[in-house]
């Protein structure tokens, strides 16, 4: 039987009260976990491999902080000198979000400046040339995505990304920033029973 | 079909410079698949064939089963009116992650459906004009704090969020509607900020 990531994450326990609410919302429920079936264990990797999926996945989790969460997918990672480089990813840009400009105008007064990524030659050089090219993009998105812009997404294709990639990439990050909220806030909320 | 591999530059258009209810178009940076290029999987990934019309969709479908999912996990988020929260507020969370994050695009979609359900528009136009500090009377107060809490990297939300909706007579399948919303936006704002613009 598959287990559904965010009961493991949450601790749902069969037959429990939050799991009569998660039953409510049962499409919810199993297309959360078929999101990330397509993106983790999909039928066909196409351009990207498994290795980047969760290479990327523990990037965008160690950014959040979120322990349990970043166990789990840490897991998925078989590659220890690649955890390692994704750690060290981590240490050297992790910061708080949402930052980032507004298109010019009325709202450029609500413009909040942040860092740019920045990781030392080691840590790019482990990571690979693939990886390399698209932390900064999936930096950008996990704290500052209204500064994203075509460039960025330039940077990432001449990398070797095709733009199906890119859509996967884009959907794995995008896909985490959920998963990891709807997880963080079960937990509140059952523990505040 | 073939890849291009390179960005797009969107035609000559006028970007918005603020948060608005109106009509907001979207255009792509990446290509999207050519509606005669879709497969009966891309077309069956967009869910309601109609989408076809939609760049955001048909790029979305280069990735079929991710974008069949999420279009399932969205709509019985938002449309699953089986008890629980609200349409009205599903959308205000929707709409004040949107307008945390920057989604011009988004927030514009949500404060209208917000606005068509509540019939608050004033309210509505208030959270886009001010931001998610904007003061909409308690019950939505609690709503936005919570969907800004949890938006916030690394996430802000606490037991106080959960006790504030609890005192404005939410249930827990409400709060846990809150939290979904909420939770949906911060996926659906990176993809519309990273693949395209806005445009008026």
């Amino acid at each position: 039987m598959t287990v559904d990531v965010i009961d493991k994450l949450v601790g749902i326990a069969p037959g429990s009260a939050m799991d009569a609410i998660r039953a409510q919302r049962p499409e919810a429920r199993t297309h959360a976990q078929k999101s990330y079936e397509a993106l983790f264990t999909p039928a066909e990797l196409a351009g990207v491999t498994t290795a980047e999926r969760f290479a990327v996945a523990c990037y965008v989790v160690g950014l959040h902080g979120e322990a349990e969460t970043a166990a789990f997918y840490a897991e998925g990672l078989a590659s220890d000198a690649l955890r390692a480089a994704v750690d060290a990813a981590v240490r050297q840009t992790v910061t708080e979000g949402p930052y980032g400009a507004f298109p010019s105008g009325p709202l450029s007064a609500e413009d909040r400046p942040g860092p740019a990524y920045a990781v030392d030659a080691a840590t790019a050089a482990a990571l690979g040339p693939r990886l390399a090219a698209a932390f900064p993009h999936v930096h950008m998105l996990v704290f500052h995505p209204r500064d994203a812009a075509p460039e960025s997404l330039a940077t990432v294709l001449a990398a070797g990304w095709t733009t199906t990639d890119l859509v996967t990439l884009s959907q794995i990050v995008s896909f985490l920033s959920f998963q990891i909220r709807v997880v963080a806030g079960f937990r509140v909320l059952l523990r505040a029973a | 079909m073939p890849d291009t591999n390179t960005t797009l530059t969107p035609p000559e258009h006028t970007p918005p410079v603020v948060f608005t209810r109106a009509q907001v178009d979207w255009l792509p940076w990446l290509e999207p698949l050519a509606p005669e290029a879709m497969t009966e999987r891309h077309m069956a990934a967009l869910v309601d064939a109609n989408r076809v019309k939609s760049p955001y969709f048909r790029l979305l479908a280069r990735d079929p089963d991710t974008l069949e999912s999420r279009t399932r996990a969205d709509k019985d988020i938002f449309y699953n009116t089986n008890a629980g929260l609200p349409r009205a507020e599903r959308e205000l969370a929707a709409a004040a992650v949107s307008r945390l994050n920057g989604c011009i695009y988004c927030a514009s979609v949500h404060a209208r459906f917000s606005a068509t359900y509540s019939k608050r528009e004033a309210d509505v136009d208030k959270l886009l004009a001010e931001g998610v500090d904007a003061d909409l009377g308690e019950s939505w107060n609690a709503v936005v704090a919570a969907s800004v809490a949890l938006t916030r990297t690394p996430l802000a939300f606490g037991p106080e969020h959960v006790a504030r909706l609890r005192a404005d007579g939410l249930d827990d399948l409400a709060i846990a509607d809150v939290i979904q919303s909420a939770a949906f936006f911060n996926w659906a704002n990176r993809l519309m900020l990273s693949l395209g613009e806005p445009a008026i």
